[in-house]
């Protein structure tokens, strides 16, 4: 009884002919590809354009695998890369190399993310130390959460596949992928890999609360790979094992899932009065391109989780997407994407005036 | 069974000794100096394992930064890397690194400075304590790095692997190596007493050309033994004190490894240092550990254990400890303290 309906109505707001497609598409598709796919479907495409060789590279200087994307205040771009070290680089609004931050940094083994916070300062999240590193706008160390493993207990043996990960303590990570903070300074952390949690730090870094273990229950979590605030404190995390988003609110109590727009690999929240939250469902990493066929589009959704349209799809061409893995929405219909396998940011230009006849 | 009523009595005493005990020691007020050190572009400290001064005042700090860097061998796996010397002015300016790339620069521990300004440094990755001269040529080394590490084992060993590693772990084995060693102190002599450490469980003494005299101590938690010993001070009078870390206390010897006494109500001592002067004094630090925000209080003592005063508790921000690993008291009101987990070295004035 649903399908009549969407259907009507996708094709009243202009886009009946790529929603038949992806009707007469769904029949063909793999059991692979049927469960990777976004539940959601029959959603408007937002026309974008992709800024040509955006970041422009000094010679001999070279991006890895683009982990991280965020910009600050003045526009300027700070990409943080797996590179032969990992590294973190800054770039003005034009994509003009400005400089390096943390080079040799003792925290930078492993690149996750880097998010720049209300006053310009720039926090980076490493996955191999187990740390978030907190700059500030100078480039100087100003606070560390988490503690790399001493090199001098020797080499770590790679735990088993799927041997529980010992108990989570406040101050230490296993994997962590991401960080936001609320207006008052909390800072929220998602860890990671390894535990499975969020975790909450007043503004001056002493443990609050944490919420989370691994399950795919309501507030349980399997890889939580993102995390994003809206201006009300609440708390979302792209639970991406478990193919959702999920929302807590400040105190990390559990409030509502949204579980129709793929694998929230990278999730951003816009700022401004009217916010938008845009998650990525990235195609794989592996390079699998079955399930790259259904998978790498971004979706733009009101934060009560109301899809408001999606653009893009996987591929390695300019304004295709290679494992998109963080997302910055500072300017709402102006992004910037770092990609896994592309190694490579994208600045994105969203026009969804032109499909939706200039309508908000 | 019946309650003895003076048995709850007893120990509600007790509980309220040590409590009053606890609080009645007096804070000392004091202030850290904001963005001390001052690193060229493109330079960084990692974890602030050591911090010493010396006689002109210039900063001594022993960082863990950079990465320990395994590389394939024919045969074997060798290691290098993880540890930078760095000496700044007075002022917090930066003067120059030593030893870059040094061979026996693996996990920074600690580094001291000898009334003759000589730098020591102790490495606990490379099972060696390094002395540079003033101008930082190496004088004089004490123990050996191992070759090689053995993939995919955890502790060294094996032929031409661990060679250079002393004693079983925690047997308090005598010898002239190290395992895991924690830190150095001198008697007015010369004679140099190491703190060995994590892996060996004793404290080794050795004449001032290096030749080993003797050791004392075993694992346990007897007098004379130790618990992870990780920091050692010595008096002008030649006594020894050693932070015995686990066991929650600070032993004190005589010059040749006689136990004298213990203090054990100032926690954990992660760092211990001894002021110069005619009136010396005790500081040891009860450091958070990484893991927690629990404790973090430096005390100041007299050598005869009486707690004068404390100061700070754990935290990030400035005046607040991030697990506190090394302590500078050549002058008693004019601390540095070197933290591992806050990547940074504070100076902390005291109003006492």
């Amino acid at each position: 009884m649903k399908r009549p309906f969407s259907f009507l109505w996708c094709c009243l707001a202009g886009v009946c002919v790529s929603g038949a497609i992806a009707l007469a598409q769904s029949a063909d598709l793999t059991p692979a590809q049927l469960n990777a796919r976004a539940k959601a479907q029959n959603v408007p495409e937002i026309p974008f354009d992709s800024a040509p060789n955006f970041l422009k590279m000094p010679p001999n200087l070279y991006l890895g695998e683009g982990i991280g994307v965020a910009t600050n205040s003045k526009g300027h771009i700070f990409v943080y890369t797996r590179s032969q070290q990992t590294r973190l680089f800054e770039f003005d609004q034009k994509g003009t190399f400005v400089r390096e931050i943390g080079d040799g940094l003792y925290g930078f083994l492993f690149a996750h993310a880097v998010r720049v916070d209300p006053q310009d300062n720039i926090w980076a999240v490493d996955e191999g130390s187990n740390m978030v590193i907190k700059f500030n706008p100078a480039g100087r160390v100003e606070m560390l959460l988490g503690r790399r493993p001493e090199a001098v207990e020797g080499l770590l043996a790679t735990p088993a596949p799927n041997a529980p990960a010992p108990p989570a303590q406040p101050y230490l990570f296993n994997r962590p992928t991401d960080v936001a903070w609320d207006a008052a300074g909390n800072i929220f952390v998602s860890d990671g890999y390894g535990n499975s949690r969020v975790v909450k730090y007043d503004k001056n870094g002493r443990f609050i609360t944490s919420a989370g273990t691994k399950g795919s229950a309501p507030g349980q979590l399997n890889l939580p790979h993102s995390i994003a605030t809206d201006a009300k404190g609440n708390v979302y995390v792209g639970d991406r094992s478990n193919r959702r988003i999920q929302v807590f609110d400040n105190d990390l109590t559990f409030k509502a899932i949204y579980d129709n727009v793929g694998a929230p690999w990278a999730l951003c929240i816009t700022p401004g009065p009217h916010q938008y939250l845009y998650s990525s469902n990235s195609n794989p990493d592996n390079n699998n391109s079955e399930i790259a066929a259904v998978t790498g589009e971004i979706y733009k959704m009101e934060l009560d989780g109301t899809i408001v349209g999606k653009f893009g799809q996987a591929g390695k061409q300019l304004g295709r997407f290679s494992t998109v893995h963080e997302i910055d929405c500072r300017n709402e219909n102006e992004l910037l994407v770092s990609e896994i396998t592309a190694w490579r940011v994208q600045k994105l230009t969203l026009r969804p005036q032109a499909k939706n006849g200039g309508s908000k | 069974m019946k309650r003895n009523p003076f048995l709850i009595t007893t120990v509600g005493l007790f509980a309220a000794v040590l409590l009053a005990a606890q609080s009645s020691v007096p804070e000392i007020a004091y202030d850290s100096t904001p963005n001390l050190l001052k690193l060229p572009e493109h330079l960084y400290l990692g974890e602030a394992a050591g911090v010493a001064t010396n006689s002109k005042g210039n900063i001594f700090v022993y960082t863990r930064t950079g990465s320990t860097l395994a590389s394939e061998g024919g045969s074997r796996t060798f290691t290098r890397g993880g540890a930078r010397l760095f000496e700044f002015a007075p002022n917090g300016n930066y003067m120059r690194e030593i030893g870059q790339g040094l061979y026996g620069f693996l996990f920074a521990h600690v580094v001291r400075i000898d009334p003759q300004d000589n730098i020591w440094v102790v490495d606990e990755g490379a099972n060696m304590v390094i002395k540079f001269d003033p101008e930082g040529r190496v004088l004089m080394t004490l123990g050996r790095k191992p070759e090689s590490v053995n993939v995919p084992a955890r502790e060294g060993g094996g032929e031409g692997g661990g060679g250079g590693r002393g004693g079983a772990p925690g047997a308090g084995a005598p010898g002239d190596n190290f395992n895991r060693p924690t830190d150095v102190a001198w008697d007015a002599a010369g004679n140099i007493f190491v703190s060995d450490g994590y892996g060996n469980s004793r404290v080794a003494k050795f004449d001032k050309n290096g030749r080993f005299l003797k050791s004392w101590g075993s694992k346990g938690n007897g007098p004379g033994q130790f618990d992870l010993l990780h920091t050692i001070a010595v008096d002008a009078q030649g006594n020894v004190y050693v932070g015995d870390r686990n066991n929650k206390r600070i032993q004190v010897f005589d010059n040749n490894g006689t136990f004298k006494t213990q203090y054990t109500n100032v926690g954990a001592p992660y760092g211990i240092c001894i002021s110069s002067g005619a009136h010396q004094y005790l500081y040891t630090s009860n450091s958070n550990p990484s893991t927690s925000m629990e404790n973090g209080e430096i005390y100041k003592m007299e050598l005869d254990g009486k707690v004068l005063g404390k100061f700070g508790k754990a935290g990030k921000m400035l005046k607040e400890f991030g697990t506190v690993h090394e302590i500078d008291c050549r002058n008693p009101n004019e601390v540095f303290v070197g933290e591992l987990t806050n990547w940074r070295v504070q100076k902390i004035t005291l109003h006492p």
